[in-house]
């Protein structure tokens, strides 16, 4: 299926939950927020949260900035 | 009594917040700010790139235990998309304390104040302690107090401009009015500029370009931090009242005939 993660459109298996993603693209959940079709998705959140067609993910964390 | 620099719910006794923008790399930004002696260091908050995961992480430099980290909402141009940073930034567990901006311009980086003052009711209402950056009008510092804004945070100069505190007067009239921390956001060019805002009587300074575009971002560190602490000392000491005409030091009796 394919989904959108920070703005790219990737195709994923199907039934994927957050945090198996974030494993799959090597991305350390400690240091990162996820945000699912605009809403937050705690860390807690992340294993029971599955992913569907067309969902939209943003993954952000923070970097050096004024 | 101590002197130190009262901000949202904790004591610092740093005056001067630094952020974390154009240094050459972690390592130097580190460097910078040890030498800065700020305890306040902003980060913005942007997408992961995940087709390099692997990339450093800033906060694997700068300690959340060592440093009270500010996120910033830089790069946002609407109370909306400000709002929505804000929320992320706070969902990493860095505290509730946001610097808020809201940009209404791309070539001079000036606040779109309407947009800030949305954005910052919301903020409130929802438990942040915000610090707005805004333009160095007292009425926009008036209404973010009232709001319930933790500091007002007028511009010296535009943002990385380098020019100083361009209208002092403005800044004193803030301040004059201020319940809330006044803290000069942008525009400082060099330690003087530093501590000219601090002489004014500001409960601090903000600034990034100053230090990291230095020729010697490390030195000028120092030398920032040395500007904060030395017009904070000249501000509370008091400095004497200007006057057009010379008066002696020395005695005036006793002189020899």
């Amino acid at each position: 299926m394919k989904i959108h993660i920070n703005g790219e459109e990737k195709e994923i298996l199907d039934g994927f939950n957050i945090a198996a993603l974030l494993e799959e693209l090597e991305i350390r959940p400690g240091r990162v927020v996820v945000e699912l079709n605009r809403t937050i998705i705690s860390r807690e959140a992340q294993e029971s949260t599955s992913l569907k067609e067309g969902d939209v993910l943003e993954i952000i964390h923070f970097v050096g900035g004024g | 009594m101590p002197d130190v620099f009262e901000l949202g719910e904790k004591v610092y006794q740093s005056r001067l917040i630094v952020e974390t923008g154009k240094y050459k790399n972690f390592e130097e930004t580190k460097k910078a700010i040890e030498v800065s002696g700020a305890e306040i260091v902003t980060v913005a908050v942007r997408r992961v790139n995940i087709t390099d995961p692997h990339k450093e992480n800033l906060l694997d430099y700068l300690s959340p235990k060592k440093y009270t980290i500010l996120p910033n909402t830089a790069g946002c141009y609407t109370a909306d998309d400000a709002v929505r940073t804000c929320r992320l930034a706070r969902e990493a567990g860095v505290g509730k304390m946001i610097k808020l901006e809201v940009i209404g311009d791309d070539k001079t980086l000036f606040p779109d104040v309407p947009a800030t003052l949305e954005a910052a009711k919301i903020l409130v209402k929802e438990g942040f302690i915000v610090l707005p950056y805004i333009t160095d009008d007292p009425i926009t510092a008036q209404k973010l107090q009232d709001i319930g804004c933790a500091a007002v945070m007028p511009l010296a100069a535009p943002i990385g401009s380098g020019l100083g505190i361009r209208n002092p007067y403005n800044i004193r009239i803030i301040l004059e009015q201020a319940t809330v921390p006044v803290i000069v956001d942008a525009g400082v060019g060099t330690a003087s500029d530093a501590a000219i805002a601090m002489e004014l009587g500001c409960h601090g300074v903000l600034m990034n370009t100053a230090i990291a575009g230095a020729q010697d971002p490390i030195l000028m560190a120092e030398a920032m931090r040395l500007g904060v602490e030395a017009g904070r000392k000249a501000f509370l000491a008091g400095r004497i009242g200007k006057k057009l005409y010379a008066t002696a030091s020395s005695p005036l009796e006793g002189v020899l005939a």
